[in-house]
């Protein structure tokens, strides 16, 4: 049963599409994971979701309700903890979660008792008295949760819930959300680290330029890939140049599939062999073309492969070619209501 | 291990719409007044800048020929009308700041991703708040006028003083709520305020009487807002004016009490009409 279904979304900034037709399914007492580089439409899909924007065309429905023309009822099952931790630096956490609570609500009585409870539960209680200026990124990211988590939403929606944490912070929220998703609670969680995905959730959906390019189990998504995965660098330190080269000349062999540049790993080539026999052919190929191998190593497919298989690069190379285009400021502006 | 998220129960919320409503304004202004106690520099401020005009300026024409004024009142008593509007007025252009921080920072999302009854309250909860210390800051500023000798409302006089500042407020603080909604960000805002605020009051009767004033400026002055309010207040200080008298003179005809508050009731109502479109854009 789906707790949540996008259809056709479609959004566009000013005459830049961020969302393109975009359809996603989540079933209800998923933990469900939205991979995609940095300006993939991941936030803009998260914010539609949870009535902060409207989309151009398209249908938004939550546990049956259209979330376009029902907001204030959508909004009551949703739990959001943004990317950008916004806190009142001059409140202290609970009076924070007193805010939210009575924005939610909530009886005097059973908020108090739900604060204690959040409290108690992400191990706030040494600090939590204290005004939240003087909090830790890792200490707000779990006031943040808390607050998403107080009026027991039925689904939890967290945008890049660890970017900028330390191991330590990031460890915790990790551990929160499969206690979450252990105890039944839809989490909706968007990232675009690859590990994060891959380690919390039972289904994900890959996110590029708007549209989703995959959609499964991480592990299915992985499967169906099928063979393993190859690295090769004919050198310690390669350059784009030569990783052309390479890739002129061995993509033609029969075997090899998907051969990409990595320039994440210092333009390495990445590929998919069909057998071993086919990476003796290409040692005596390469060899022959004058060649040295410094690396070539197999490993069993990963999420970045089934992205790379969808899109053509690796992700941290998306990241690289999106980086470099980013408006921090008008994106910024576009957060702002 | 506790159980986190359970079902959702109605009975665990309140169930009033009007409750419910009262509930986020009382939360919502709550939060803009710890803020206030926690950092009051703010409110100093807007207390000692204008109790250093009044002082400044009240020394500065403190020998000004006798019939300077209207019916040779003393500048000290002149001017308090002046410097009371004045504060009135920077505290509420100053209502849209805490509202662009918001946008800026993202906390305004934060609200509107929750359930709010209506999300009017985020308006409301910023009238009562600016209304509230702008009124404290008159207050303040009263009493100083008082110990420096410049007088007191007469009988009634404080309730029609409290009326016409409300009024002020009113319109001033919608002014300022629409910009903060359209300005792109505070830099914006705070220069508006900037160039808003000086001209406004020299434009005013605040300092001097339109009589003493060249005739373009006495055309400013006659159709600021600020003159409608600071007259009325003026009135109060006088024991001998009644609403029903003329208070200002302007080129374009005489203006009783009366209608000094009528025209600022309908400025302020045209205000709140012309920005709600805008906030219900941005809050709906």
């Amino acid at each position: 049963m789906l707790l949540v279904e996008l259809h056709d979304l479609e959004k566009s900034y000013g005459s830049v599409p961020a969302l393109r037709k975009l359809t996603l399914g989540i079933p209800k007492g998923a933990l469900f994971g939205l991979l995609g580089p940095n300006g993939s439409g991941k936030s803009t899909t998260l914010r539609i979701l949870c009535t902060l924007l409207e989309p151009d065309s398209g249908t938004v429905t939550v546990a049956g309700e259209n979330a376009l023309t029902n907001p204030r009822s959508i909004r009551n099952k949703i739990g959001y903890v943004a990317q950008e931790v916004a806190i009142d630096k001059i409140l202290t956490g609970r009076e924070l979660l007193q805010l939210h609570g009575d924005l939610y609500h909530l009886r005097r009585d059973y908020r108090d008792r739900r604060i204690q409870e959040m409290v108690d539960r992400l191990d706030m209680t040494t600090w939590i008295d204290r005004r939240s200026g003087s909090y830790s990124g890792g200490m707000k990211r779990r006031l943040d949760l808390a607050c998403g988590l107080l009026h027991e939403p039925e689904l939890l929606v967290l945008d890049e819930p660890t970017v900028g944490l330390d191991i330590e912070s990031r460890s915790k929220v990790w551990s929160l959300l499969r206690e979450l998703h252990n105890e039944g609670t839809t989490i909706l969680l968007s990232s675009h680290y690859l590990e994060e995905i891959d380690a919390l959730s039972d289904q994900m959906a890959i996110i590029d330029s708007g549209e989703v390019i995959a959609n499964g189990s991480p592990s299915e998504l992985k499967e169906e890939l099928g063979n393993n995965r190859v690295t090769l660098k004919v050198q310690e330190f390669s350059n784009q140049v030569e990783g052309e080269k390479v890739r002129e000349l061995i993509q033609g062999l029969k075997g090899l599939n998907d051969v990409v540049i990595n320039r994440a790993q210092g333009f390495s080539l990445n590929f998919f062999a069909d057998d071993s026999e086919t990476l003796s052919i290409l040692r005596s190929h390469l060899i022959e073309a004058g060649y040295g191998i410094f690396l070539l190593s197999e490993s069993r497919p990963s999420l970045d492969d089934v992205y790379l298989k969808a899109t053509g690069k690796t992700l941290m190379d998306a990241e690289l070619e999106v980086s470099s285009k980013r408006d921090f400021k008008k994106e910024a502006k576009q957060s702002m209501r | 291990m506790n159980t986190l998220l359970s079902s959702s129960s109605s009975l665990n919320k309140e169930d009033s719409s009007t409750y419910q409503f009262v509930q986020e304004v009382f939360a919502l202004t709550k939060r803009l007044f710890l803020q206030l106690i926690r950092r009051p520099s703010t409110l100093i401020a807007g207390v000692l800048q204008p109790l250093i005009w009044l002082i400044l300026f009240g020394a500065l024409f403190a020998n000004a020929p006798a019939d300077f004024l209207p019916g040779g009142m003393e500048y000290g008593r002149f001017l308090g009308a002046g410097i009371i509007v004045f504060t009135a007025f920077s505290g509420a252009l100053n209502a849209g700041l805490p509202v662009m921080f918001d946008r800026e920072f993202g906390f305004l999302n934060r609200l509107l991703v929750a359930p709010l009854q209506s999300r009017s309250s985020i308006v409301v909860s910023s009238v009562i708040y600016i209304s509230t210390i702008s009124l404290l800051q008159c207050f303040a500023i009263m009493t100083a006028a008082f110990f420096l000798g410049y007088g007191w409302p007469g009988e009634g006089g404080v309730l029609l003083v409290l009326l016409t500042l409300l009024i002020l407020i009113f319109a001033v603080t919608a002014l300022s709520l629409g910009l903060a909604f359209i300005l792109p960000g505070h830099i914006e805002l705070i220069a508006v305020i900037f160039v808003a605020n000086l001209p406004l009051l020299f434009a005013s009767t605040a300092l001097v009487p339109i009589s003493f004033m060249p005739t373009w400026l006495g055309w400013l002055a006659a159709i600021n807002p600020l003159t409608f309010a600071i007259e009325p207040i003026r009135a109060a200080y006088s024991s001998s004016i009644g609403l029903g008298s003329v208070l200002i003179q302007a080129p374009y005809g005489d203006i009783t009490g009366y209608e000094c508050l009528l025209i600022l009731t309908a400025l302020t109502i045209g205000l709140f009409l012309f920005v709600r479109p805008l906030l219900n854009r941005k809050l709906i």
